[in-house]
This record gives C-alpha cells, structure tokens and sequence, in this order.
C-alpha cells in the first residue's frame, strides 16, 4: 500500500516526537530523517523513501517546517539532490544506490557534474574526454578536461560522462561514471568569469582510474543516462510562487522610487515597460505553478528560462544607467570563491554582470528557442550531417 | 504599491472551457475568415443570425447581467473567453461594445430604465452601444458631454463609434446625464475604418430625445467601470486573435517547401515563431489576471488591467505582423486572412487606451512617478 497524505503527517510527527530537533544534532536529525523513509518519498524504501507520491513530499515539509526542523541545505549539494540521485535511482546497482544516496542526502558527500568540455557546451554529445578499459585491474583510465564545474572544489563525487569508443557516432559511443573527485589525477583550478569571482572550476583528467563498479549503466548507454540527468536538471525550474517585484526588477523600482534626482523620461518608459514585462513573466511562472498544483503541466515551463535571461539582462542593463555616476563603479574583483550561486546579491554592476550568464548555463537561448520551436510548436529540426558519422571523423 | 492577492486564479474552469467550445464551434460554421472578408466587402459586417445564436442561443449576451435581470448571472472570467474565441476568428460582432462595454455602464445606473434595457440586451433582443470614441482610454478625460437642449433632447456628435450600426440604442453622455437614445432616432455617418470586422461612424444628435438612465456624477463613475472593465477584457480579444496568428504561421511553415525544405526547418523563421509563442503564453497569463481581478473586484484590478492593455496590445500587433511576414507573399494578399487580423490587431491597440496610456497608469498605480 502507498502510504497516504495522512500516513506521512503521522510519521512526520512520529520521527519529530522521538528525535525533538530542539535537542537533536543536525546530522543525527537527518540521518533519521532518512532513515525513516522521509527525505524523499517518492524513493524506494531503504533508500530514504517510501515510494510514496511525489507530489506528498509537501505534507512531510510542512510539518518539518512548522516544527523547526534543520534542513540539509540544499543550495549546497543541489547538484547531488536535483541530478546525481535521480539518475543513480535510475540506472544505478543495489550496491551503488545503497553506497552513494544516503551521504548525498544527508549531504555528508557533495557532488559535482564532469559534463560540459571546451569544445562541447551545446552540442555535449561531441565530448571529447576518453575513457579505456584496463584489462589488467578491470578499471577505466580517464584523460580529458572538463569546464564550468561548479562545486568541483568541495565535491566528493562526480557524475562524468566519457568516450569509450570513438568509432562509433558520437551519441552511441558515450559512457556514464560516478567519479571520486579525491582520486590521483583529478586537479580543480577555479574558473574565473567575468565578474571577478570563480563560482566554477575547470577540471583536468588526468589518467583518473575509476573501477569498473563505479560504472553507471551499460557500456556505451551514457547518452541514455545523462538525458536523464539532464531532464532532471529543468524539473526545479517554475516551482515557486514569487511575489510582485520579486525578482531583479525589485531593486531598480526601488532605486527609482528613493533617489528622485536620478529620474529621466527616457529611463522612465524603460522601466515601465520592464516593469510590465517583469509583472507578466511571474504572472505566467504563477500559471504555470498553477497548472503543475492541478495536475496540468504546460509547455511554458520551457520558455520561462528564456524569459528570465532576457528581462534579468535587460533589467540590470537598465539599473546600472539609472544609478549614473555610480555606474561607473564595481564593488570589487576579488577573485572568490562562493559555495552558492548568487544571481541578485551585491550592487548593480556585478547583476549586470552575472546575468549575462542567465543566457548561456543550463542551456543557451539560441538551444531552448530550437526545443520550443521543435517540441511545443512541432517545427521541424534542421537537417543534420552529424548523427552518422564515427566521432573520430568529426570536425573539430 | 498594493500587494498581488495570492488567490488570483489564472486557469481555465471547466464550464469555461465548455463554453468556449461551443463558441468555438458556432464561429467555425458561420464565421470562417471568407464570410468574414465577404461580408466586410458588402459594407455590411455585421451578421444578424450569427449574432441571434450567439446572443441568445449560446447565451453569450447576458454573461455580465444578474440572473434576476434575466441574465446568466456569470463574470468576466466568462466573458474573457468568450472575447478569445471572437478575437479568434476576428468576429464582427458588436460584443465588446454591446455585451462588455455599455452592458457595464447600464449596471452602474440603478434606474428601472436600465434595468429594462439590460433585460433586452441579456435577451439578444436589442443591441446597444456607448456612443463614445473606440479609443476612450480608462483613467482618460471623457469627451465633451453633448448638451441637453431641455427635456431630455440632446444635441452633439460623438465620433468613431465601434458598431453604432448595429445597435438599436445608442448610451448617450450628455451635460444632464447618461441617456438612451432610439439609434433610428440619430445621424449615423459611416466612416472607412482600418478594421474592416469594426464599423465605425461618427453619431449626430439634433434635438433628439433620450430617456435619462442616470444623473452627470453616476454616469460618469458607470463610464470609468466600464472603460476599466473593457479595456481588461479587450486583452483576452487580442490574446485570441495572436493565437489564431501563431497557429496559422505554424501550419503555414510547416507545410511550405523552398530550398527543398520546408521553411519551418530554417532557425531563423524557428527563433521568430518561438519568441512569439514566448509572448502569446505570456499574453495569457496577463489577460487572465485582468479577468479574474475584474470578475472578483479586486482592489488590484486597475493595476492589473493596465498591465495585461500594455502587455497585450504590442502582443497582437506582432503576431499579426509576423503571420503576414511569415506567409510571404500569400501574407500581402487581399485574399489571405492575415490582413483582416492585421487591421484589427492595429486597430485594437489604439481602442480603450494606447500601450503609452496603460503604461502611464503603471506608473500610476505602481508609485514609478515620472521626472518632476
């Protein structure tokens, strides 16, 4: 039997009277958390679920929330919850799942995703990084160099996708890994960008062994796996119910109305219409919450990233001119190294900044325009030359 | 800034989809876009049958009045999807004049003679418009009210008024008051309107007598209720119409070979139709906020009705534009709907206040005051 919404209230309770978070531990808290089938409930049982319906989990944080229970900070170890766990759940052996989800969630053991490479961003299928088997140990030696990793310097773990077989077409040639980031071999350097700061890394690959049992599926199916890790990757986007102003438009509307002296008619029929636009764009992520609460997913969920790109570059663009002489300025450029991804925080000059990435990570504008115009409006894809041809004899 | 009200609902009921079903399918047997391009041709848009089975059948006329009215006693949730579906297929029908318009002016007088004519309206069996300009804005000074002679008989003209042609009454405002006026008793002059689905004509009034529906202060209030009511659900109309815009261009470059492809396929014309499908997901989520603010009277509704005007005019315009640049030389046909949407997109963004005048009520309504 699923459990029901009332079931998961009273073991809520259950696992909140017997472990007082007022005098439990965090990580104490947590483990029995996880261990009574509440960290995910839609997962199997042992493995922190109990193969209840997604959609219960609500009921369950509810009741923590309302108690004061610790969370496991999921901002820090978004890449282990949102892309690592659903695809081990997936494809992984008893063995892996048990070895590797309880750490993940309980966030004892941070992950990183090895995926994207310098000379593939869009077309991820064409990587580069090679992958042979060592018949000697039954372990597969890794060289290549990955880009735009982020958490590479506190992750334990990585899910890394390899080449295993160059002759064959790009896409059939793939295979899936959980790489231990502490392996000899495995060097991080920060990748700084464009603001100053270095939210990513580059990582090198150098002769990594990885046994054989930290394989993800079969060989050659990595391509398989990772459209799974990467489905799972857009699934968070659209969740949240956002106050008006909520987002960047916030601080500009708040500049304009606390500093009259900075006011123009040209700026003035700028931030109107961004105001609108702002306004229009959380009333459509409100729809689309609205439909996913009734059980009536839309496709909008797919061009909100592409509208939040656009409004979060225009919308800084515009604060950085009202602010005027202070403009100019940029709060500094030590180069840092954050823990998490901060898209509003600080001044004027480094959202400018930052948002100019909103257009490219987790999919560039230009890729999502080709999936609405292919999968919502069912347009025909451009003729492609390279679905065919051995990876090797690609153009590079 | 007054706070959003977090139960705005922004969905489709199911009695709303049932009713724009069978709107839908009446405007697919009677109003297919060559009747339409036809009968605008003739000088006469206006269809009589399709609109006693709309009004009356369907119900459509009555969806603002109260049951005790004889009305169906519904909101503009309803009545927004009811504009879709017309703006859908660029219906000429003088439903946004006659059933939103001056159906929410009558309500605002609480005279016995309003009520009768809100009766006959709910009915289908009269049809009856404010003799106001199409593009009265919202939050806009009204014209100069035409002058009551003594005894009701009102003097004046008022211009470009959408469908007078079809109504049997015309609401006139007047210096004394808001007055019903027989439309056989006044000079309609026909005027060649950019929108061929929306007659307009200039009304002149020479000592013609009206029967007083309320006093200057209550008319004037009646007016800004229903301007305000208009012009929210005037969004859902262009919502409709970029809709139609988008699936046409679709099909069209799905199905249109050059370069031994079919142009579709190209990432260019791709971009282009999935920003606008961007904009017309969007341009539903705005156009549904104003219909549930003004269907639950929500403190928030003249904000929201402003946003969803400055949103969706610009909307419709585009789609329109895109769906004639998409169909290339098909697009600049007479014979080719695209134009009949066009006409009304363009005409729509000037009718119940410009982009400019909504964004200045923004400004308004959201504490952004211009420079001093």
């Amino acid at each position: 039997m699923t459990p029901t919404a009332e079931d998961l209230a009273a073991r809520t309770r259950a696992l909140l009277a017997a472990h007082p978070p007022a005098t439990t531990s965090r990580p104490d808290f947590l483990a029995a958390r996880f261990d009574a089938g509440l960290a995910w409930v839609h997962y199997p049982e042992g493995l922190g679920g109990l193969g209840a319906p997604r959609s219960l989990q609500a009921v369950v944080d509810a009741e923590l929330e309302a108690a004061g229970a610790p969370d496991n900070d999921p901002r820090r170890i978004g890449i282990g919850l949102g892309m690592a766990a659903p695809t081990i759940l997936a494809y992984g052996t008893e063995e892996q799942k048990r070895r590797f989800l309880r750490p993940l969630w309980l966030g004892e053991e941070v992950w990183c995703q090895l995926f994207s490479e310098p000379g593939a961003g869009s077309d991820l299928a064409a990587l580069g990084t090679r992958a042979v088997l060592d018949d000697t140990t039954g372990e597969w030696v890794v060289d290549g160099q990955k880009v735009w990793t982020s958490s590479a310097h506190t992750a334990r773990w990585a899910i890394l996708i390899a080449r295993t077989d160059p002759t064959l077409p790009k896409h059939r040639g793939i295979t899936y890994f959980l790489c231990d980031m502490h392996a000899p071999g495995v060097e991080v350097r920060p990748l700084r960008q464009i603001t100053g700061e270095a939210e990513f890394n580059e990582v090198f690959l150098t002769g990594v062994r990885i046994p054989d049992a930290h394989r993800l599926g079969a060989v050659g199916q990595g391509w398989a796996v990772a459209r799974t890790t990467l489905m799972n990757e857009r699934v968070s986007i659209g969740g949240m119910r956002i106050p008006r102003e909520g987002g960047m438009i916030g601080p500009v509307a708040a500049v304009w109305r606390e500093r009259p002296q900075l006011r123009t008619h040209a700026l003035h029929q700028r931030l109107l219409g961004l105001w609108v636009e702002a306004e229009v764009a959380r009333l459509t992520g409100e729809r689309l919450r609205q439909q996913l609460v009734a059980g009536q997913p839309g496709p909008e969920g797919s061009g909100m990233k592409l509208t939040f790109a656009r409004l979060n570059q225009e919308i800084s663009g515009l604060e950085v001119e009202l602010l005027g002489e202070e403009g100019l300025l940029y709060g500094d450029w030590t180069l840092r190294r954050p823990e998490t991804v901060d898209f509003t925080g600080r001044d004027a000059g480094y959202r400018y900044l930052r948002a100019k990435g909103n257009s490219i990570e987790g999919g560039t504008s230009e890729i999502l325009l080709n999936i609405v115009a292919e999968r919502v409006l069912g347009l025909p894809a451009e003729p492609r030359d390279d679905k065919d041809i051995a990876w090797k004899d690609l153009a590079r | 800034m007054t706070a959003s009200r977090a139960s705005l609902d922004l969905l489709y009921s199911d009695t709303e989809e049932e009713l724009r079903f069978a709107v839908r399918a009446l405007l697919a047997d009677h109003c297919a876009p060559a009747t339409v391009l036809a009968r605008a041709e003739s000088g006469r848009p206006h269809d009589p049958a399709l609109w006693r089975t709309l009004a009356s059948g369907i119900g459509a006329a009555g969806l603002l009045v109260p049951e005790k009215l004889g009305g169906a006693g519904a909101s503009h949730r309803e009545a927004a999807v009811v504009l879709e579906e017309l703006g859908r297929a660029v219906a000429p029908v003088p439903y946004l004049t006659g059933c939103v318009l001056a159906t929410e002016i009558l309500l605002g007088c609480d005279t016995p003679e309003a009520a009768d004519l809100l009766r006959a309206l709910a009915a289908g069996q009269q049809v009856c418009v404010p003799a106001l300009p199409l593009t009265q804005a919202p939050g806009a000074p009204l014209p100069q009210p035409l002058r009551d002679t003594g005894g009701g008989a009102l003097t004046g003209t008022a211009t470009s008024v959408a469908d007078a042609t079809a109504a049997d009454v015309l609401l006139v405002l007047a210096d004394t008051g808001l007055y019903a006026v027989p439309a056989a008793g006044a000079r309609l002059t026909g005027a060649v309107p950019l929108d061929l689905t929306r007659p307009l004509a200039t009304v002149t009034l020479d000592g013609t007598p009206g029967t007083r529906l309320a006093d200057p202060a209550t008319a004037r209030a009646a007016v800004a209720g229903a301007l305000l009511s208009g012009a929210g659900l005037l969004a859902s109309e262009q919502l409709g119409l970029a809709e139609w815009c988008l699936t046409e261009t679709v099909a069209h470059v799905r199905g249109r070979h050059q370069f031994n492809r079919p142009i579709g396929s190209f990432q260019a014309l791709k971009h282009r139709l999935a920003r606008l499908w961007l904009d017309v997901a969007s341009a539903r989520a705005a156009a549904r906020a104003a219909a549930d603010a003004l269907a639950t009277a929500s403190p928030d509704a003249p904000l929201t009705v402003a946003v969803a005007q400055a949103y969706c005019s610009g909307v419709a315009v585009r789609a329109a534009e895109e769906c004639v640049q998409l169909h290339g030389g098909i697009g600049m046909t007479w014979e080719h709907p695209a134009h009949l949407y066009l006409k009304r997109a363009k005409s729509d963004s000037l009718a119940l206040g410009t982009t400019g005048h909504h964004l200045g009520l923004v400004a308004d309504f959201a504490e952004l005051p211009a420079p001093a």
